[in-house]
């Protein structure tokens, strides 16, 4: 395991198509749930023990090997919302142009040539940890500072939010975010005996309905 | 819905002047400046003078909305199968320069779906004078700016004024409404970049956009030597 590649990984400047994206934080800001950083960490808090603890579990079992087919139906099956499908997708899709030119590997050619539309972000960001050395805690730490940063990044531009009170919401999820991967890798291992069903289910009906509504409006900053 | 299937190979990674089958991919013109200088204006008249002749396609980068890629369907200036919009996130130099990873997207995308193509035109959603696009993403950019945003612009420079491929100063019909200088600007301009092109245009001309499509076709006799 290399702790430098663990860094540009997780840098928010690897270029990944994030920048685009705001995590339902858009939806969430406009619908009055988000105002100020108390309710911005309510909403990484929940976005990370619902959603985020998904992404992290398949993240963590595509970098111990698991079948990316299998993996990227069970984040389907896991994602009701069309529109977040899309968005896992497309940013799937992302990261693995980023990751390809960064570590090029066959895993990565053969997944690229499976998935030329891309597969769900997490299964890529597990394939991408492993073509850089890295180890399936890597990956799930990746997902999930990825599911509550990107918010926080988002809010700062929607609502002016103080950027060093965002930051300190990010440092404050810090414990649930250790807790939550030590779990990611532990489920991903069971992956790799059981099965894709040992997967939570965990969702966020909201984030779920906010991205369906999002995906509509004509006029909006963030592409989800 | 399952996406299983396979291809014979997958998409190129970055700049690289050939598909993934072989065959040259089509050259692409970016184009930035500031908002309202006249970027989206300048796609529609380029479309019109060179659709006949050459296999094109646009993508733009609004910035919270659809409006410039609306704007070339209502105009009809290409099919609409032919127009792509990119999000951008609040960032539209983000979108052309540090990660171009939506617009290369979108560019491979048109190109799988409508190609052969010979030219793509991006249109940056419009920054501040700093904004460049990345050669990751572009072979040539053009940047737009206008007489009524100040006569001052070319002497301030700036990435944008002075290493574009090609600078437009445009709406030179409005110069003597603002009171700006046009012999100045080009000398300015000149003065910033050397050897490098400048052309000053009016679209409300007949057309106005001639000596900007004489260079691009220049470019694409260059791209396809
Ligand atoms: N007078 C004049 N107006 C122009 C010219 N070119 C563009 N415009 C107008 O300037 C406005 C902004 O142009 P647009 O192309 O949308 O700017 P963009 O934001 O750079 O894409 C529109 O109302 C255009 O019709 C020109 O050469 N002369
Ligand atoms: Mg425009």
């Amino acid at each position: 395991m290399t702790r430098a590649a663990l860094l540009v990984l997780a840098d928010g400047r690897f270029p990944a198509g994030g920048h685009a994206h705001s995590g339902g934080a858009e939806a969430a800001v406009r619908a009055g749930r988000i105002t100020d950083a108390a309710s911005l960490e309510s909403f990484c808090r929940g976005r990370l023990h619902t959603s985020g603890v998904v992404a992290a579990c398949v993240a963590a079992a595509a970098a111990l090997g698991v079948d990316p087919g299998q993996l990227d139906r069970a984040a389907d099956a896991r994602t009701p919302s069309p529109a977040l499908r899309v968005a896992a997708r497309r940013l799937g899709r992302q990261l693995m142009r980023a990751a390809r030119a960064t570590w090029p590997s066959p895993e990565l050619d053969a997944l690229a040539s499976r998935f030329p539309k891309g597969a769900h972000q997490p299964v890529v960001l597990g394939l991408a940890a492993r073509a850089a050395g890295l180890g399936p805690l890597d990956a799930a730490y990746c997902s999930l500072y990825e599911g509550v940063s990107g918010p926080a990044t988002a809010v700062v531009r929607l609502l002016g939010l103080d950027p060093f009170d965002a930051t300190g919401v990010l440092a404050r999820l810090s414990d649930d975010m250790d807790r939550v991967a030590q779990e990611a890798v532990e489920t991903g291992e069971r992956v790799v005996t059981d099965g894709v069903d040992v997967l939570p289910a965990r969702s966020a009906p909201l984030l779920e309905i906010g991205a369906e509504a999002h995906a509509a409006w004509a006029v909006r900053l963030f592409a989800s | 819905m399952h996406l299983d299937h396979h291809l014979e190979s997958s998409a190129a990674v970055s700049a690289d002047a050939r598909r993934p089958d072989g065959t040259r991919r089509a050259l692409r013109i970016g184009l930035g400046g500031p908002v309202g200088s006249g970027k989206t204006a300048t796609v529609a008249a380029l479309c019109r003078a060179l659709r006949e002749e050459l296999s094109l396609a646009v993508v733009t980068n609004d910035i919270y909305t659809r409006e410039d890629a609306e704007f070339l369907l209502r105009e009809a200036v290409l099919p609409p199968e032919r127009i792509s919009a990119v999000e951008t996130g609040a960032c539209p130099h983000t979108a052309i320069r540090d990660d171009i990873s939506a617009n290369l997207e979108a560019v491979e995308d048109l190109e799988d779906e409508v190609g052969p193509l010979d030219l793509v035109l991006v249109e940056s959603g419009g920054d501040n004078l700093t904004a460049t696009f990345s050669r990751g993403l572009v072979d040539a950019q053009v940047f737009v700016i206008d007489v009524a945003g100040g006569d001052d612009i070319p002497r301030k420079g700036g990435p944008g004024v002075a290493t574009a491929d090609l600078l437009i100063v445009n709406k030179t019909d409005l110069a003597p409404y603002v009171g700006s200088d046009l012999a100045r600007m080009a000398a300015d301009a000149k003065a910033a970049r050397g050897e490098l092109p400048v052309i000053l245009q009016s679209l409300r001309s007949e057309d106005g956009v001639r000596e900007v499509a004489d260079w691009v076709r220049e470019r694409i006799a260059a791209w396809t030597a």
